[in-house]
């Protein structure tokens, strides 16, 4: 089975976000996998294991990125491409990820693609679906549990809480929610191996891209950081007062309603 | 020796002569294998350990031998094991690394490093290749289990002093031993240990010995202060049946194996205590902004702060000795060929060569580790002292640190000690550099110091080596070969030597670290380096004073204290406004950060 896996390389969780001239500081901030994206990568090293084939680990940026894969390589993916576009893109979005992305896997005929149901930074949860549209097959969001049987695919997807039995076949995209497996650590042999395993860096050049067909098309205005949280404040009174004063400062102070 | 290994650093050659600084390593110099070994390990003990650490402080055993074994499935068993015994021959620093890592899990870090290191390393060093090829498999998938007895209730740092004995069956088929064996970490549930004994009561001979053997027995479970979650137990050995093929190494020649096996175990304690003060210092710092008293968080009063620095200070310098020589190993051990690899002399010719450093790290290491655990609880105030409390454990687990592996005062007598002993074969040249101070110091007058970063600091390391060897210098010409029994003397020379190692480790990563990303970003490196410099020199002094006032009388000393006035003359900074400044990084990181 030819199985790929879309992944991102985020802000580590424990990271404090530093915002500054209106971007986020990325000086000393240590980074992950997109923990989404780790559940796809343990499922098609699973699925591989099951069925054979081979697992391709995707990802695109920088040449920092390589971290990222070589981790990847480490839990026992087969190989790894960046797509690096460090030099051609100073802006991206869902837009430009999925064009790029799915312009680089329209002639490798995947049996099945794998991605996080979403990036812990951006949180659009579009790429995955944009890449399967754009390559003309079926997906599945937020999966918590996946079943291969020749090109029958059963499925089960989490919906805000309550699951949802799917049957659908390959080709497919599928997005990773929390409770698909149990990730593992990269072992201190697969972490030696992946030193020798092939990843490849590939330009949008060799992909024939014109960086003005992936132009982004959201625009970022402005990055903030959430106010900070104000000590909160008991009203006094009889209780009608206390309700009219509420609706006044919800209006006047918290501009909420 | 080949003509490579004449290109690796001499051990204990930072006193009379100094480094260039791409021979030192740093923990900046680690690799992206390096970082994803440490990961592995590091989540291997938050979700595997972890979870169960109450279950092992109570005893309950079975977690540890199956702990073990999930760690051998991820590789982390076999990173001094070479390939074709079935181990990883990784290098030096990513098995320090696994150390480092593996110290939060407390008394099963313990259980971890008694089997890959003084359990496993005999067989691995000084096997030969049909026991390798027994035990080294099965040891590094964690299948059997190791442990080393080599303490007796009468013979602890006087090892050789053993009374175990071993003699040879009429068959000549088994060695037959008796005695006991104390303190054996790992008793509760090893498959095999590595025990010493006297052949016919005289030579002091290694053996390998299973758990099965017929006369293998262990005591009871001892009740220990710290590192509970580890076994302790004594060996017992009643007509002990062990086939002559389990005798490690040569008759008569088992102190060779002991002395390097300690020397490693030395080593890899300091590792360790850098992550288990890595720990106490997170614990700490993250409690402080908590911890609100006078509706404000006790991580903005100045006496926290000062706290939180002098902490993170000290581990900065511990940690940079301790991965200096790292380096130091993984460069000599990377030079042997492969013949070589596989010859414990060549080998323990390596390890013996920096016992100097190992006696340092180990000390140093420890002492940081016992410091910043007195202070994470102080800063922890009563909670500290209640057992729900992390910090709670982490202050009994460090207390043994100081006495195992040779007792701290065992290992600052082993520094002069060792310093005297290559001096004497011509290995350093102490004795010519100690006279040409002597005749340097009438002359001296005082430097300039230039205002560049860390140039103060340089002048203290260059000042601080120029008083060991002073103090060195005149306590031998005072005592000469009675310099032994002046004890209190030697472990002030110790003293200074562990000072001036630390700080001059100190000083070289910090300027490695300007060089490669400039004077700004390395900025908290800067005020860890300084603060360090500027405390640990006034103990030098200290310990220096003491040192020529009892070896030297009458005139010779007012000369030579006023000699020790010149290099200890120095503009000092405002070590106050400098801990302030090095506070705000680790109270916003909440962590200890570099």
């Amino acid at each position: 089975m030819n199985i790929y896996v879309l992944v991102k390389r985020t802000f580590d969780t424990e990271e404090k976000i530093v915002v500054s001239g209106g971007k986020i500081q990325e000086d000393g901030a240590e980074f992950i996998i997109n923990p989404y994206d780790e559940y796809a990568i343990e499922e098609a090293i699973q699925v591989r294991d099951a069925h054979g084939g081979e697992v391709t680990v995707l990802t695109m940026g920088g040449e920092d990125a390589e971290k990222q894969l070589r981790t990847a390589l480490a839990m026992g993916a087969d190989k790894a491409v960046l797509i690096n576009t460090e030099d051609d893109l100073d802006e991206m979005d869902q837009f430009t990820a999925a064009q790029i992305l799915a312009d680089y896997l329209k002639d490798k005929n995947p049996d099945l693609i794998l991605a996080g149901n979403v990036a812990i930074d951006g949180g659009s949860g579009q790429v995955g679906p944009r890449v399967a549209d754009l390559l003309d097959i079926n997906y599945v969001t937020t999966i918590t549990k996946l079943e291969i049987n020749g090109t029958q695919v059963n499925i089960v997807r989490d919906v805000e809480g309550d699951s949802e039995v799917l049957e659908t076949s390959l080709p497919l995209l599928v997005t990773a929610q929390q409770g698909l497996n149990e990730p593992r650590y990269p072992s201190l042999p697969g972490i030696m191996k992946a030193k020798k395993k092939p990843l490849d860096e590939v330009e949008l050049d060799d992909l024939d891209i014109d960086e003005d067909d992936v132009e982004a098309k959201t625009e970022t205005i402005e990055i903030y950081l959430p106010p900070k949280k104000e000590a909160g404040r008991v009203l006094q009174g009889d209780l009608s007062n206390q309700v009219q004063e509420l609706v006044q400062l919800l209006r006047t102070e918290a501009k909420v309603v | 020796m080949t003509n490579t290994i004449a290109n690796a650093i001499k051990g204990g050659s930072f006193l009379v002569e100094d480094v260039e600084l791409d021979r030192v390593f740093t923990p900046e110099d680690f690799t992206d294998e390096h970082k994803m070994i440490a990961k592995t390990t590091e989540d291997y003990v938050t979700h595997e350990v972890v979870p169960v650490i109450e279950n092992l402080e109570h005893h309950e055993f079975e977690h540890s031998v199956r702990l073990l074994k999930s760690a051998g499935d991820l590789g982390l068993l076999g990173a001094d094991v070479p390939e074709e015994y079935g181990g990883l021959a990784l290098d030096k620093v990513s098995s320090a690394l696994i150390a480092e890592k593996m110290s939060r899990a407390g008394g099963f870090s313990i259980t971890h490093g008694a089997h890959v290191g003084i359990g496993s390393l005999p067989i691995v060093l000084f096997g030969n290749e049909e026991q390798k090829q027994k035990y080294l498999p099965k040891l590094a998938t964690g299948e059997l289990i190791a442990a080393y007895a080599l303490t007796e209730p009468g013979s602890g740092s006087d090892a050789l002093g053993a009374k175990t004995s071993a003699k040879l069956n009429a068959e000549g088929t088994h060695y037959v031993l008796n005695g006991e064996k104390q303190w054996i970490t790992n008793a509760g549930f090893a498959d095999v240990f590595v025990v010493y004994a006297k052949i016919d009561g005289e030579q002091f001979s290694a053996f390998i010995v299973e758990r099965e053997f017929s006369g293998v027995s262990v005591g009871a479970e001892e009740k220990k202060m710290g590192i509970k979650s580890s076994s302790t137990r004594t060996l017992i050995l009643q007509d002990a049946q062990v086939p002559v093929e389990n005798l490690l190494g040569e008759v008569g020649r088992g102190h060779v194996i002991a002395f390097n096996i300690l020397n490693i175990g030395r080593y890899k304690l300091g590792v360790g205590t850098v992550g288990a003060s890595k720990r106490a210092f997170e614990l700490a710092v993250a409690y402080t902004n908590q911890r609100q008293q006078f509706k404000t968080p006790i991580s903005s009063f100045n006496l926290t702060k000062e706290k939180l620095s002098t902490m993170a200070s000290r581990l900065y310098a511990s940690e940079s000795l301790i991965y200096r020589t790292v380096g130091y190993f993984e460069d000599r051990m990377s030079q042997l060929s492969a013949d070589e690899q596989k010859d414990g002399k060549a080998i323990a010719a390596s390890i013996a060569e920096y016992a100097i450093e190992c006696s340092i790290n180990k000390v140093f290491g420890t002492e940081v580790l016992d410091y910043i655990a007195d202070e994470a609880v102080q800063l922890h105030g009563g909670y500290g002292f209640m057992q729900e409390y992390e910090v709670e454990r982490i202050y009994r687990d460090s207390r043994i640190n100081r006495i195992f592996e040779g007792t701290n005062e065992i290992n600052r007598l082993l520094v002069p000690g060792t310093f005297l002993r290559k001096a004497m074969k011509g290995e350093l040249p102490l004795l010519q550099k100690a006279q040409a101070l002597q005749e340097e110091l009438l002359m001296m007058m005082p430097e300039e110091i230039e205002d560049a970063p860390l140039a103060q600091e340089k002048v203290l390391v260059q000042n601080a080596k120029k008083i060991g060897l002073l103090a060195a210098g005149l306590a031998a010409q005072r005592y000469g070969t009675k310099l032994e029994s002046e004890q209190e003397v030697l472990a002030n020379i110790a003293d200074i030597v562990n000072n001036l190692f630390a700080m001059e480790s100190a000083v070289l990563r910090t300027e490695k670290a300007i060089q490669r990303d400039g004077a700004e970003k390395a900025n908290q490196k800067l005020l860890y380096t300084q603060i360090f410099c500027q405390e640990a020199f006034e103990c030098i002094e200290k310990d220096a004073k003491e040192t020529l006032i009892a070896a030297v009388e009458g005139d010779n000393l007012r000369m030579m204290l006023s000699a020790l006035r010149k290099l200890t003359r120095s503009t000092p900074y405002n070590v106050i406004a400098k801990k302030r400044e090095a506070s705000v990084k680790l109270i916003d990181a909440e962590k200890y950060v570099v």
